[in-house]
């Protein structure tokens, strides 16, 4: 098979999978696991297969056009180069994962077979988002994403939080959306096609018009998607989805999306350098905020969602300063090892019987009820801590490597002030991330108190897409050398003073946490059995600590701006509609009853009555009628 | 004959039923009263029948016509109003009033609705 027709199948089976499902979901559910499994494990196989045969060679670029469209046409097209068929294996890999583990953690959910056949679709959206050359399929793979974290983030929709946290990540990843598609109109406008390599060739030729306005609504939809700042409130409250769909929105699909979009289309946001310092400021104010908010929540999954954000920050970031190899190469390594933590959290979470760290503190030998779990995942906080020598060290040094190579002024056309920005963020969001990677660790596997009570045994499918993962994280960093053949060529190996810089900034944060966790646990474990003492978090913060742990009141500055003058809006439609419009309605009305009413009155139930009035009337009328054929009446 | 005499005889017997039809209150008399209509019409059919020479005598064949439906009109009726006056215990045309409506039948629908009496009964038992 040619590396076109396997990519063509890479996103059609997930999609044929999920409408297998929810055809026969209910009539045989014998067939439901196999159906979400087998068709994404195919996927997964075909892409590296497509990932083989394309290689480090020329990108491939197939198109069909179905049917003219009048002016811009849309293409039905492929574009495979080295970034597109790596991160379609990262997807295939993580997906077919997150439905092995789902096939244990929602063993008994009576809404699984949706649930699957949602994963599959999901999926296969953003295979295609990955593999597509057009900026409109591109968007139709965007759009068909929103909706299905939608239904996943909602899937326990009994519950208030289930739905409020799905309204609300649809609502706010549409409020990027309008600009992105805007952005693309206007991109198409400049340029005349939706084809991403006519896109780039048509930039590198004439530039753009527009180079700052279209840059900025694309950024717009891309901080939806990839829940950077302002748009991040999302994520995190997406927690309240089932824990296999937080890890696949946060590994490998939705939020890497946007990161994505921007890779695919640096030429645009490079053409600008007003975008480019936006990016790196948002990057910036993204990392730093999430790191500092990760260190004061209490959920284990809050803590990895805003790590999600964070770690998005720092490919943002490598983006801004022009390096988008290191920004996939980020994405690539975080999406393993985030994966990772997810769904070794999930079966932390199933051990523990809570999310709650503090309650898990109060806890002891969580780490010998699941031994898997807890290897794996210091393993992988390991690497979101960039410790080398695991993949999230090679892959966060080479985003710190561009940021101070643009810093330095080696990157052309980079404004310098970006890349300081993501330098300095990037090592102080560094110093939070093994904090808060630390704290974590310490609090979940490290608790003091009565032994953690003995759930029933994990299933063999959670425990070994663990180990699965488990490669990826702890090796992918060894692949440095050779990602640049697939990239842009420039070289993503760790430099020394950013790695020196990086990885000594990671155990100061590492230890500095690990020492103030002794210090609270020593006076805590004489006292009294608090929690709430225990986290390190809360010394650390200070008077940041409450403001942290509500998100920095980002929502209810949200409520106040947005919420409330929409409610009062839907207020005053009311009114008009009830008082106003309605009175009209009743008006109109009025006049047809009463005449109703008047006639009503005839209605005696008398038949004589009605004989002579129909007497009455045939008399009148033959009179009538008798008048105007003897030509009298006229 | 001149045609006037049986003309004139219709119409009185022909005004008669109609007053019968719209005054008396008694079902049967007010059937009694449509048949006399009919007899007038036939007594019609038949006069003009006459004067007119019809080769085919298209009215006497549709008075014949008219007699079979009047009987098979009596009888269903008589039927009816047997029926009627087994099940109310009268005949009196005043006292049929279901087709009246009522003031406030329309705005049933927009009105609370109203309680069953049979299901109410049966509930204490």
């Amino acid at each position: 098979m040619t590396p076109t027709t396997t990519a063509v199948l890479v996103p059609l089976l997930p999609f044929l999978g999920a409408v297998a499902g929810f055809l026969l979901g209910r009539r045989a559910p014998g067939f439901v696991r196999p159906l979400a499994v087998l068709p994404t494990l195919a996927a997964a196989v075909l892409a590296a297969v497509t990932a083989a045969a394309v290689g480090t060679g020329p990108a491939t670029d197939v198109a069909t056009r179905l049917t003219p469209t009048g002016s811009v046409p849309i293409d039905l097209a492929l574009h495979l180069d080295g970034f597109a068929v790596l991160i379609a294996v990262l997807v295939g890999v993580v997906a077919t994962c997150v439905q092995i583990y789902s096939t244990g953690y929602l063993r008994d959910d009576p809404r699984y077979p949706s649930y699957a056949a949602l994963v599959s679709l999901f999926t296969s959206a953003m295979l295609l988002v990955v593999y597509t050359g057009d900026l409109m399929v591109l968007l139709v793979g965007w759009e068909v994403m929103g909706i299905c974290s939608y239904f996943l983030v909602g899937h326990y929709w009994e519950t208030e939080a289930a739905r409020a946290a799905s309204l609300k990540a649809f609502l706010v990843t549409k409020l990027g959306d309008v600009p992105f598609l805007f952005g693309i109109f206007a991109l198409a406008a400049d340029t005349g096609t939706f084809r991403i390599t006519g896109i780039v060739g048509s930039i590198a030729r004439d530039g753009l018009d527009h180079p700052t306005l279209i840059a900025l609504l694309l950024l717009a939809g891309v901080a939806g998607k990839s829940a950077q700042f302002p748009l991040h409130t999302w994520l995190p409250d997406a927690m309240a989805g089932p824990t296999p769909v937080s890890a696949l929105i946060h590994a490998a699909t939705m939020v890497a999306a946007g990161v994505y979009v921007v890779a695919r289309l640096l030429p645009v946001f490079a053409a600008s350098a007003a975008a480019l310092v936006v990016l790196a400021v948002m990057a910036a104010v993204t990392m730093i905020g999430s790191g500092l908010a990760a260190l004061a929540q209490d959920d284990v999954k809050r803590v990895l969602a805003y790590s999600t954000i964070g770690q998005l920050g720092y490919m943002t970031g490598a983006l801004a300063v022009g390096d988008r190899g290191a920004a996939v190469f980020h994405l690539i390594s975080h999406g393993a090892f985030k994966a990772l933590l997810f769904l070794g959290a999930g079966a932390l979470i199933h051990a523990a019987g809570t999310n709650s760290l503090s309650a898990m503190s109060r806890m002891s030998g969580l780490d010998r009820r699941v031994p898997d779990a807890y290897w794996t995942v210091t393993v992988a906080l390991l690497a979101l801590a960039a410790i080398p020598p695991f993949s999230g060290f090679f892959s966060k040094e080479a985003v710190l490597g561009a940021a101070e190579h643009a810093a330095t002024g080696g990157a052309a056309g980079i404004p310098g002030a970006a890349g300081w920005t993501v330098l300095i963020s990037g090592l102080i969001a560094a110093l939070l991330t093994a904090g808060y990677a630390t704290r974590l660790w310490l609090l979940a596997f490290r608790g003091s108190g009565p032994e953690a009570p003995d759930h029933s045994p994990q299933p063999l499918a959670m425990k070994a897409v663990l180990w699965v993962l488990f490669v990826p994280t702890a090796a992918f960093g060894l692949t440095a050398p050779f990602l640049p053949d697939w990239f842009d060529g420039r070289s993503l190996t760790p430099t020394l003073t950013t790695s020196v810089l990086g990885t000594g900034i990671a155990l100061v944060g590492g230890l500095i946490t690990y020492a103030t966790w002794r210090h609270t646990t020593a006076p805590a474990t004489r006292t009294a059995a608090d929690g709430a003492a225990t986290d390190p978090g809360r010394v650390l913060l200070g008077p940041l600590y409450r403001p942290a742990a509500a998100g920095f009141h980002l929502d209810a500055v949200y409520t106040t701006l947005f919420v409330r003058p929409v409610r009062a809006a839907a207020v005053l439609v009311r009114f008009l509609d009830r008082e106003v419009v309605d009175t009209y309605v009743r008006a109109a009305g009025t006049g047809p009853r009463w005449l109703g009413a008047a006639v009503r009155r005839a209605q005696t139930g008398n038949v004589q009555t009605y004989l002579g009035a129909l007497l009455a009337g045939a008399l009148v009328l033959a009179v009538a009628a008798v008048l105007v054929a003897t030509g009298t009446g006229a | 004959m001149h045609l006037v005499y049986p003309a004139v005889l219709a119409a009185l017997l022909f005004c008669t039923g109609l007053y019968g039809v719209l005054a008396r209150r008694n079902v049967i008399l007010v059937l009694m009263s449509v048949e006399l209509m009919l007899n007038a019409v036939n007594l019609n059919l038949v006069a003009f029948d006459a004067w007119l020479r019809d080769t085919l005598h298209a009215g006497q064949a549709l008075t014949l016509f008219t007699i079979a439906v009047a009987a098979a009109e009596i009888g269903i009726g008589l039927a009816i109003v047997l029926l009627v006056h087994r099940h109310r215990g009268t005949s009196d045309i005043d006292r049929l009033r279901d087709l009246a409506d009522t003031p406030g039948t329309p705005d049933a629908a927009t009105a609370e609705p109203q309680p069953q009496p049979d299901t109410k009964a049966e509930a204490p038992a």
